[in-house]
């Protein structure tokens, strides 16, 4: 563990040049919030302009940062800037400070990026809304918060940046929140994602407890000498923390609902940038998780039950929105699983993350451009035939499509290709188990985007009479087209070539050469032969045969599957109801009971209850009296027995 | 700094400004507001000009003190001065008073009463919360603090809603019980004294020999009459029908500062004077205010009125901010501190957006609301931002101090720690529940022709909000201020803050 931590914390040198601005990333958006939420209809005309320009810059200062890191040698590409000083009482001394270094360098280019490419394409996309400013404005905020979030060098800073991003996500979510069912699920997101801050809050605690500091600094430093209980009860209130944010089981119910949002918003927010914070705090945090083994394997149980989960649900989904929704928690999955084996797989979470970024981004934006042209439709079972009317939203989509499958070569196959043989690495029950879990969800996966892209694009049309369905406009098809690009090469540029496991090694350690349980080659084979079946299968199923436009009842899995396997009735009766009934009879006892004891009292101090109901016509005189008298005797009772 | 009598003279400008109020023609209704807002600006560029020559660091406990003799027979002095938590304080009503006036502007225009009263009230109201504040003579303390229910008890009986009387009176009630059990126990205070001709004076109370029962009765007397009015669980049922029926103003000024007066006793004389009573305490009070944030915020979950709702908030913030001064670390208390004046800021903020909602509609049951977002953005939009702060949202001033008071707590009492943050999530349902309920969805037939905030109510919540923001990301002003009054008292109560268990290494910090 030692040599762990020595590779993990290269000394942090104090940001120059370029590499100081990281103040800048955040403020530009932050800047960009705050003009088109104060200034009002004033910036309606040129807002959407102004609100894109904001991210454009700091992708631009992003990739001058980039260049400055890579000109440096392995061992200083991590550098700090000090801010200002921002809680200090006594030995708690929480400076607001920016760690730049290959992990947050990492997330800075991918929310920068397709951040930018995802404000032009909602230049189109929302063009005829009338409040686009405003949306603008909490897309700028949410760029800054997330940007905060990977770039502070504290985990009480981080929470700024972590519940900032919440609430960028609770707006926009109920963006369109004069629908009821809209507004309900930005409250819900917000709720469940404060039961995962409570671990988070929970973890800031004991950290000042045991290390007196929770700057990363600190932390790192003292988890180095600290017990094994602390560390696994700090991991595992951090996997809290990472569950509510990433949509991880328990606490995934929020995400479905969240796609009440448009469409930019699930791209960005509930695909490529907020829900994987939960992966960048696991991967950050490993330090304390490498001496928690304990809490380790719980991540790793979370992140597979999580992929099988989400994958079981994308399969009978038939609104495109939440078969995606699904997807990206099942793909989370897989990064979390990843995240909780350890140095075998920091580098591939990061890895899957950020292909995930960009092929995710691409789906949600071509299942945008879809319903754009469908007048607002995401039943599936209504669409069908659209390869011919919408070319590039077809061909972008494919992309995405073939490369979340794990198609060889394409980006998807790259990454998810490294969790699975990760999966398989270590001894006894564990690699059989989890590596096998990967792998199925590979298959599953397969089929359940192979439905989705062939109910969408091919099969016969089942188009409603009143869509005319045609091709988006080009600012919204150039993004389309530059994260189809993504998508396909992105892996390959930086997986085999060893680049990305190279470039984050400073900060999560060398991934070593363990050997799966299972060769190599023998696993590639075995994953691709499942991805194909899987995607074969459900071609047959929905490109062979037609699609029935309402949906058949299907068996119990189908069913339970569509229902999201029950989860919101096992929340509903496990917490909701007891929860609403507690409220209630609380709210009945105070009123009858505290209160009504202490009426009481008053009244039994005053003589009959009937002088208590003259309280409300003012007989205060004879209650002061009363106690006045009262206080007289004990003032009395005191100086006779001289205290 | 000079002789001059700042604090007297603090105190005398509201005084002043509510006898010219008071003595102006009933019919010059306008010109009344008009004095009296221009006499509470006055007070506030007052403290202003007073904060700016406070020395953080200065040796002396109070500053700007002045000590004249009152009652010598008894051992009572006229004695003010301040201390960084007596300022935070001081300036927290001084910017509320000011806010409240214009915000109740129209408040009281149809009242069958005067509407000059009503803002001389509010004006004599400021006077007494300085010199309760500013109060460093026990005797003078507890004058005040039974005086302070007057203005109060009127601005609730006469320019309250439906149920003024019954709330107004129980306020008085809960609030006189307190009061005498505090009196005797300021006797008995004397008493155990040395007595002469300054017995009273706060410093000359330090140390005061006294047997252990004695401590402990005196200890109570002081601390239930704080913690009714704080007011703590299970003491609180006076607090809901008191601020929902009170006008929004008034509201404000009893929630966020009158109240203020019970936690700022705790720490200002429960603590330092009866440092083993405290200590022997603080199980049972770590104890009922962890219930009192829970059961504060379930409560407030199950409201239909927004006030009521808003009160029993402040009843799971009470919780925190006791939990913070009796976990007797630097953290809490210095966190608890803080609380109070944040709490002040984001409660009036949601008072008074709730009023002017109320003001707009006529009721103040949430389910006569709903897609006020979609008429009136900003009126939507500052209210749930003031909803944001009461549920601390990292970013807005309250997180700060709740994240210290549960930084506090823990180092102590870890349990009680991590329910307290259950509070949390609780926060996020009753606020988000209240907004989604008023806010969001189609407009009804009573909401859709609401008009947004005015220019006056812009005014009135702009600088509340620009003050949550500034101090979520900037608290460092106030936390200089308030630390080393806040270790002044943890010395005078002889404890210190725990060791972390396992210290990073030298030179780890940043």
């Amino acid at each position: 563990m030692s040599t762990y931590l020595a590779a993990a914390e290269p000394a942090t040198a104090e940001a120059t040049g370029v590499l100081a601005l990281g103040w800048l990333l955040i403020a530009l958006p932050l800047l960009g919030a705050a003009v088109l939420l104060l200034g009002g209809r004033r910036t309606d005309r040129w807002g959407h302009l102004f609100g894109t320009a904001m991210p454009a810059l700091a992708c631009l200062i992003a990739l001058a940062q980039f260049a400055a890191l890579l000109e440096r040698d392995a061992e200083e590409r991590s550098v700090g800037s000090h801010l200002f000083s921002w809680i200090p009482v006594g030995a708690l001394e929480v400076e607001v400070g920016l760690l730049l270094d290959p992990l947050s360098m990492c997330f800075v280019l991918l929310v920068t990026f397709v951040g930018t490419l995802i404000h032009v394409y909602s230049i189109g996309y929302m063009a005829h809304d009338p409040d686009r400013r405003r949306f603008f404005g909490y897309l700028n905020l949410f760029v800054a918060a997330m940007l905060l979030l990977v770039l502070a060098d504290s985990f009480l800073v981080l929470y700024v940046g972590w519940e900032g991003v919440g609430l960028a996500s609770y707006l926009l979510i109920g963006f369109w929140s004069y629908n009821p069912t809209y507004a309900a699920a930005a409250k819900k997101a917000f709720v469940a994602n404060r039961v995962g801050d409570f671990g988070l809050s929970v973890a800031v605690l004991i950290m000042f407890a045991q290390f007196g500091g929770v700057s990363f600094s600190e932390v790192f430093a003292g988890a180095e000498g600290a017990s094994e209980g602390v560390l696994t009860v700090l991991g595992l209130m951090l996997l809290l923390a990472a569950c509510g944010k990433s949509a991880q089981f328990p606490l995934q119910s929020w995400l479905g609902d969240a796609m009440a949002g448009p469409t930019p918003v699930s791209a960005l927010i509930h695909a490529a940038t907020m829900v994987t914070a939960g992966v960048y705090l696991v991967v950050r945090s490993a330090p304390v998780f490498e001496g928690a083994p304990d809490a380790q394997l719980v991540v790793v149980i979370v992140g597979a039950v999580t992929l099988l989960f989400g994958a079981a649900i994308g399969c009978a989904k038939d609104d495109i929105k939440k078969a995606l929704a699904a997807s990206t928690m099942s793909q989370i999955g897989y990064m979390m699983l990843a995240a909780g084996l350890g140095p075998v797989g920091y580098a591939f979470a990061i890895f899957h993350l950020l292909t995930h970024g960009f092929f995710k981004a691409g789906l949600f934006l071509g299942a945008g451009s879809v319903m754009h042209g469908m007048g607002d439709q995401v039943n599936m079972r209504r669409f069908g035939g659209l390869s011919s009317v919408m070319k590039v939203t077809w061909v972008t989509f494919a992309f995405g499509w073939l490369a979340i499958i794990g198609f060889p070569g394409l980006s998807g196959f790259w990454s998810k290709d490294k969790i699975i043989e990760a999966a398989y690495v270590g001894d006894g029950w564990r690699p059989w188990v989890f590596g096998t879990a990967a792998l199925v969800g590979a298959g599953i996966t397969a089929f359940y985007m192979t439905r989705l892209f062939v109910m969408t694009f091919h099969g016969k049309r089942r188009w409603t009479d009143d869509v005319h369905p045609h091709e988006s406009p080009l600012v919204m098809t150039v993004p389309l087209m530059v994260l189809a690009v993504g998508s396909a090469l992105l892996g390959l540029a930086l997986g085999p070539t060893g680049a990305i496991a190279h470039w984050l090694e400073p900060v999560v350690g060398a991934h070593g050469e363990e050997e799966p349980v299972i060769a190599v080659t023998l696993l590639t084979t075995l994953t691709v032969v499942l991805v194909l079946a899987g995607a074969a299968l459900a071609w047959l199923t929905y490109e062979r045969r037609p699609v029935a436009t309402t949906a058949p009842r299907g068996s119990w899995l189908t069913r339970a599957a569509r229902r999201d396997l029950y989860q919101d009735t096992v929340n509903e009766s496990l917490l909701m109801h007891p929860g609403a009934w507690l409220t209630r009879s609380l709210v009945f006892f105070d009123n009858r009971g505290v209160d009504g004891t202490v009426n009481g009292l008053a009244a039994l101090l005053g003589g009959t209850s009937a002088r208590l109901r003259r309280l409300q016509t003012g007989f205060v005189r004879s209650y002061a009296l009363s106690m006045f008298a009262g206080a007289a005797v004990v003032v009395g009772a005191m100086l006779l027995v001289r205290l | 700094m000079t002789d001059f009598p700042w604090l007297t003279t603090l105190g005398l400008v509201p005084l002043v400004g509510a006898l010219v109020v008071a003595a102006l023609p009933s019919a010059r209704e306008l010109l009344a507001k008009q004095v009296a807002l221009g006499f509470s600006l006055v007070v506030l560029a007052g403290t202003i000009a007073l904060a700016l020559q406070f020395d953080s660091d200065g040796g002396e406990q109070f500053q700007f003190a002045e000590t004249y003799e009152w009652i010598p027979q008894f051992g009572v002095s006229y004695a003010l001065g301040v201390d960084g938590i007596a300022l935070v304080l001081i300036a927290m009503a001084t910017v509320l008073t000011p806010v409240c006036i214009l915000a109740s502007w129209h408040d009281v225009d149809s009242d069958r009463r005067s509407a000059k009263g009503y803002f001389a009230l509010l004006l004599l109201l400021e006077m007494f919360m300085i010199g309760v504040f500013a109060a460093t003579d026990v005797f003078l303390f507890y004058v005040l603090f039974e005086a302070m229910l007057v203005p109060m008890y009127f601005i609730i009986g006469s320019y309250g809603g439906a149920q003024r009387s019954y709330a107004a009176v129980k306020f008085l009630l809960y609030s006189l019980v307190g009061g005498l059990l505090m009196l005797a126990a300021v006797i008995g205070l004397y008493v155990t004294s040395d007595g002469g001709p300054k017995a009273f004076l706060f410093e000359n109370l330090l140390g005061t020999e006294m047997g252990t029962g004695t401590e402990r009765l005196l200890f109570l007397g002081f601390f239930i009459a704080f913690a009714i009015k704080a007011p703590l669980w299970p003491l609180h049922t006076w607090l809901p029908d008191a601020a929902a029926e009170s006008p929004p103003g008034g509201a404000v000024l009893l929630v966020g500062v009158l109240d203020k007066v019970g936690t700022f006793g705790m720490i200002r004389f429960c603590l330092p004077l009866f440092p083993d009573a405290s200590q022997w305490a603080t199980p049972a009070v770590i104890t009922l205010s962890v219930i009192g944030i829970l059961y504060g915020a379930l409560l407030a979950i199950g409201q239909t009125d927004m006030k009521r709702l808003i009160a029993y908030t402040s009843i799971s913030h009470f919780g925190f901010i006791v939990l913070g001064i009796f976990a007797m670390t630097s953290q809490g208390q210095a966190g608890a501190t803080l609380y109070m004046v944040n709490h002040g800021f984001s409660t009036a903020a949601l008072f008074l957006i709730a009023g002017f909602l109320i003001s707009r509609r006529g009721s103040r049951l949430i389910r006569d609301y709903g897609g006020v977002q979609r008429v009136a953005p900003m009126l939507a939009g500052t209210f749930l931002v003031a909803g944001l702060s009461s549920l601390a949202l990292p970013g807005l001033s309250s997180f700060v101090s709740e994240i210290l008071v549960l930084i506090g707590t823990y180092s102590r009492y870890e349990v009680a720690a991590v329910i307290a943050t259950g509070g949390i999530i609780l926060a996020s349902l009753y606020i988000l529940l209240m907004y989604q309920r008023t806010m969001t969805g189609e407009p009804t037939e009573h909401t859709s022709q609401m008009a947004d905030l005015n220019t006056r109510e812009a005014w009135v919540v702009a600088p509340l909000i620009a003050i949550i923001i500034a101090l979520g990301f900037f608290p460092k002003p106030l936390l200089d201020v308030i630390n080393p009054a806040v270790d002044r008292t943890m010395e005078q109560v002889g404890v210190t803050d725990p060791e972390p268990a396992q210290p990073a290494a030298e030179g780890a910090r940043p």
